[in-house]
């Protein structure tokens, strides 16, 4: 019994120490009030989201507006959308952005998320090698895209990660009633960026989004095959984590967030956002 | 606190069901180390020996060059033998990245400075004396070397030790030039990094559990043959 006592009361000491510092971290943040009603406070709001949405640029582009104009400044987490939809069930994270229907629908359900709204979306597109040894270039349907590179058994790289991208083509597989199996389906288990340098180095085709092709392709030498689909688009939505499954989380600022980024200034600079730098634009915005 | 022992808890459960595709991975980490570390042993300790009794030009720039390479960060490791060997590189013709070839080439380039360098300092600690004693013994240069090496044993399987523990829990190397690719190239490390990354912890923490265990099961082995080996002689005590 002693033995149990003394473990409680290493657990409540340790409990005790993080309370004091996590009040200690409360009463700092507090503390230097700034002169009222100036954004000179820099509340820190922590945003877990997707690869593509770092990798291609837009939230460098985005943040610094949002940061002026609502004096929150956003720590980003860039992950694949399962683990970052994980971070928002532990409350690891104030808010998400991120792009699978299915997942984010279940996250919402099951109480973890509040109020998604719809932020914008992009799409993806199937890049080959040059020589297109299964011979579909151009081919508009990528349920058939799919059958033919299974047909010849040419080299395929999935992202095999349980990202965005990953459900996405494993949706795809399973509306063309295909289960990917061999030797010529490779999963990588990596982020886009990888999976493109190795598809390019085993010249396979992949399923990739367009901001990372473009944002990537010069390094590389693969090819787009098919583009265009209705299967290939690729919606994204915001997501505040629930206060109430997580009090302490900053549900003023998630919501300031995905206020901001489906108001009109947020959604013009989505739209114009990579014109200057692709020549054409990366993310269509279509929020309601 | 739950979480760890949620993980804890499915992760024992997953390894005492013997999940094919830990299995599989588990296999192909040891194939490639330890492959890579016989490679790397006869590479490195025949050089290790004879920079510590060889005495010639340059002979410290080497033994700094190879005390530096001991700490080469692993993911540069990977990044020189990827650039070795990608299509558009000078090996390239030979089909070997993103293969198991490819990390154990990787991880020789990490183990062999390490069983090399480690060597050489065990052989240097030796005192002149033992070869000399040899030598008036009547042991010709060769037979004297050998028994300079016997001698050195314990620090030579100290090097093969640390060595093995570098490649065996290195992730950086693997990743870039194995590519993690299921059933054929992922390792232990590739794969916690993966089932972090997709928040399936509780797998990660079983697949970090059988790593533990491999490095104590190696330790467990180095200890046997330590005590075997020095059963009936002297060793330091305190009285």
């Amino acid at each position: 019994m002693s033995l149990r006592r003394n473990k409680l009361g290493v657990i409540l000491a340790i409990l005790s120490i993080f309370l004091l510092a996590a009040v200690a971290g409360c009463a700092k943040e507090e503390s230097p009030a700034p002169a009222e009603n100036k954004p000179a406070e820099t509340k820190v709001l922590k945003l877990a989201t997707t690869t593509s949405t770092e990798d291609t640029g837009l939230l460098d582009y985005l943040l610094p507006e949002f940061t002026k104009d609502t004096g929150y400044e956003v720590q980003v987490i860039a992950v694949g959308t399962g683990q970052a939809i994980e971070m928002g069930e532990a409350g690891d994270v104030d808010v998400i952005l991120v792009h699978s229907r299915a997942a984010e629908d279940k996250f919402v359900e099951e109480g973890y998320g509040v109020d998604r709204r719809d932020v914008m979306y992009n799409d993806f597109l199937i890049i080959g090698p040059a020589d297109d040894p299964a011979g579909i270039k151009g081919e508009p349907d990528v349920l058939k895209a799919f059958a033919a590179i299974k047909e010849k058994q040419a080299p395929f790289v999935s992202r095999g990660d349980d990202s965005g991208t990953d459900k996405k083509e494993k949706g795809i597989w399973k509306k063309a009633n295909i289960t990917p199996e061999g030797d010529w389906y490779i999963e990588v288990g990596q982020g886009m960026g990888d999976t493109f340098r190795m598809a390019d180095e085993k010249k396979a085709y992949t399923l990739i989004d367009r901001g990372t092709y473009l944002a990537l392709k010069d390094n590389y030498q693969l090819e787009p095959m098919v583009e265009g689909s209705p299967d290939l688009l690729n919606p994204y939505g915001v997501i505040p984590v629930n206060p109430e499954k997580h009090p302490h989380v900053d549900f003023e600022g998630a919501t300031a967030f995905a206020e901001w980024l489906t108001s009109e200034k947020g959604q013009k600079m989505i739209g114009e956002f990579g014109v200057d730098k692709f020549g054409q634009q990366l993310f269509v915005p279509d929020a309601k | 606190m739950e979480i760890i022992v949620q993980g804890l808890k499915e992760g024992f459960l997953l390894i005492w069901q013997g999940d094919a595709e830990i299995v599989n991975v588990t296999l192909l980490s040891l194939q490639v180390s330890l492959t890579a570390l016989v490679i790397a042993a006869l590479i490195g300790i025949p050089l290790g020996a004879a920079l510590a009794l060889r005495n010639f030009r340059g002979k410290h720039i080497i033994l700094n060059t190879i005390y530096t390479l001991m700490g080469l960060p692993p993911v540069l490791a990977g990044l020189l033998v990827y650039l070795l060997l990608t299509s558009r590189g000078p090996l390239g013709q030979y089909e070997l990245l993103f293969t198991p070839a490819a990390m154990v080439i990787a991880q020789v380039l990490l183990a062999a400075p390490i069983v090399c360098g480690l060597t050489a300092r065990a052989v240097m600690a030796l005192s002149q004396e033992v070869y000399d004693t040899a030598a008036t013994l009547g042991a010709s240069r060769r037979q004297a070397t050998l028994t300079i090496m016997r001698e050195a044993r314990m620090g030579i399987v100290a090097a093969l030790t640390t060595a093995l523990g570098r490649v065996i829990a290195e992730v950086g190397a693997v990743m870039l030039v194995g590519g993690n690719i299921r059933w054929h190239t992922r390792v232990l490390t590739t794969s916690i990094v993966l089932e972090t990354r997709m928040g399936n912890f509780s797998t990660a923490i079983a697949i970090g559990i059988i790593l533990l265990v491999i490095s104590f099961a190696i330790n467990l082995l180095i200890l046997a043959l330590e005590k075997r080996t020095f059963r009936y002689e002297n060793t330091i005590q305190i009285t």
